[in-house]
């Protein structure tokens, strides 16, 4: 793969990118057109306007992005990591951890913040759960690993379905709704925008190692990767990418599985090329399922990951079918 | 110099105890054959001397240096593994599986050059591959795979090879071809290290073999002086015939 391979791709999903978060901040229950989207942000507009784009709309459209590209990275790891193309952070557990511990904070009563740190912490003690249960006495394999998370993964469901059977019915919809992924609530989407730069510029030089790590670890051992601890860094980015974006929108399931794989079947499994490629294009698949999610049943909100399954399960079926 | 040398080493096979510690070095142009039955540790000791599991005693140098001193990168220019399984993840081509031997020799923000792919190219050519390069590799057959998985160290390019049956799943036709290229490789000054089972091919194409036994018992030596009859029914329980052909001993079983 040479560089010029990587700039055409990346350009036509930043391109992408820019053009869902305008529409996206131009979009909503006071329309504004793109010129006026676009005054506000070079810095003119209206009083209304500004405070309307700058802190309202923007930080939510970001917080989508971010989420997006946070899940869809930590997804294309987490199967690099396992060699399995079902790996998923959520089908680890991840995110049923951080699930019951948002929800439980809920029903103590607790609000705002305190809901998103408590489900930050569940995401990582479960990912300490899982780690520490699947490496055991014995040897560490991806199978180990994926059952352990698994199965930690419905011990949770059952948990929150526990919750939810004794909380008291006016807390229902907001927990419903976190479970279902909500993005109202994200007001500075800096860190996790952050975090997800930061993730894409880490992984660059190791994006042809990872190529060799997807090829099983013994042939990558063989071939001068330390393996044992570059996969130790790549479920512990993986996990505290997942629990940054729980804490951003509650559980939104289903992109950290089809984004990497719908860009696979694209543009092929090199890593130097999919990882950002996963940034752009899982944020970008949340922009836009946040803004249908905002638009269609105005002034309801769909929950976004009703919104993200409803356009993921087609194409990715779609996909798949074209290529066998 | 040695090549690769095993210094009092004993593989450790889970549940066995038993095993006689292997010291001998494999200078640069041998071929050595690993034989022995089933399950008797030819593919641990590979693994061993790759360093991919640790011995229970003993040590291997690899070029004069200790495994544990040198790092994963520099032991993998200096030896490379053919594998016996298949350890493909996600689909890959053809091209793409040979192109990773030249892993170990790029720097971390390294793009693969137009050299790099040459080089793959060659070696998918030596292993006749070349016309299937842009084949997904799990759509081949066994026999085409192990040839893939040969372009991938001859891509690598190290000094020594280790190759766990390396004509596995192979037709005639390219068993004779793989053994040729590796009497090409061990006439290129390298040291190439592989278990068979098969007794003729061994005493065809090797200079030097060992005999791992079912008791843990372990002997080395020249072809000549090691294939014999008595030793080889007494290596697997099975009566032998030999004879001779244009010099090279024939076994047959009895």
């Amino acid at each position: 793969m040479a560089a010029s391979d990587l700039l055409r791709p990346l350009s036509l999903l930043l391109l992408a990118a820019l053009a869902a978060v305008l529409v996206s901040v131009a979009t909503g229950s006071a329309d504004l057109s793109l010129e006026q989207v676009l005054a506000v942000l070079s810095g003119g507009g209206s009083e209304l306007q500004r405070t309307l784009v700058l802190e309202l709309r923007l930080p939510r459209t970001l917080g989508a992005f971010a989420t997006g590209g946070l899940l869809a990275v930590a997804g294309a790891l987490m199967q690099v990591l396992l060699r399995n193309p079902l790996a998923d952070p959520y089908v680890l557990g991840l995110s049923g951890g951080a699930a019951f511990a948002a929800l439980l904070a809920m029903l103590s009563g607790l609000a705002g913040w305190l809901v998103s740190g408590s489900a930050f912490a569940g995401a990582l003690l479960s990912t300490l759960l899982v780690f520490g249960l699947a490496h055991g006495s014995g040897s560490w394999t991806p199978a180990r690993l994926l059952l352990t998370g698994v199965v930690m993964a419905s011990g949770w469901g059952a948990l929150i379905t526990l919750v939810l059977a004794v909380a008291p019915a006016r807390q229902l919809p907001g927990m419903l709704y976190w479970l279902m992924g909500d993005l109202s609530q994200s007001a500075s989407p800096g860190p996790a925008l952050a975090l997800l730069v930061g993730v894409c510029v880490l992984l660059m030089p190791l994006g042809r190692t990872l190529n060799v790590l997807a090829r099983g670890p013994l042939q990558a051992a063989v071939l001068g990767v330390s393996v044992r601890p570059l996969e130790w860094l790549v479920y512990l980015v993986a996990s505290l990418m997942t629990a940054t974006a729980v804490t951003i929108a509650g559980t939104v399931g289903f992109v950290g599985l089809v984004v990497p794989h719908l860009l696979r079947l694209l543009l092929g499994n090199d890593q130097r090329l999919i990882l950002p490629a996963c940034a752009l294009a899982g944020g970008t698949l949340l922009v836009l399922a946040d803004t249908l999610a905002r638009g269609v049943v105005a002034p309801e909100q769909l929950p976004v990951g009703v919104v993200t399954a409803m356009i993921g399960v087609p194409t990715f079926l779609y996909l798949l079918y074209r290529n066998r | 110099m040695a090549m690769l040398e095993l210094r009092e080493l004993i593989v450790d096979i889970p549940g066995r105890t038993d095993g006689a510690p292997l010291s001998w070095s494999a200078a640069a142009g041998e071929v050595w054959g690993i034989l022995g039955p089933n399950g008797v540790g030819k593919t641990s000791l590979l693994h061993t001397l790759a360093g991919l599991r640790e011995p229970r005693r003993g040590e291997v140098r690899v070029g004069g240096t200790p495994l544990p001193q040198l790092s994963r990168r520099q032991l993998a220019r200096r030896l490379g593994l053919v594998f016996q399984e298949p350890q493909d993840g996600f689909p890959a081509t053809v091209l793409e599986t040979a192109l990773v031997g030249r892993h170990p020799w790029l720097a971390p923000w390294q793009m693969e050059s137009a050299a790099d792919l040459a080089r793959a190219r060659e070696a998918l050519y030596r292993v006749d591959m070349a016309h299937l390069e842009q084949r997904l590799v799990t759509t081949l057959s066994g026999g085409e795979r192990q040839r893939v998985r040969l372009a991938t160290v001859l891509t690598q390019d190290p000094g020594v090879w280790l190759l766990d049956e390396p004509t596995n799943h192979l037709d005639l036709h390219h068993q004779v071809a793989v053994m040729k290229l590796i009497r090409a490789l061990a006439g290129e000054g390298r040291t190439l290290v592989m278990s068979l089972h098969d007794l003729n091919l061994a005493a065809r194409w090797c200079d030097r073999v060992l005999l791992l036994f079912p008791d843990g018992q372990a002997c080395w030596g020249p072809v000549r002086e090691m294939l014999v009859p008595a030793a080889l029914e007494n290596l697997y329980g099975q009566s032998l015939r030999a004879t001779e052909l244009d010099g090279h001993p024939v076994f047959v079983p009895g």
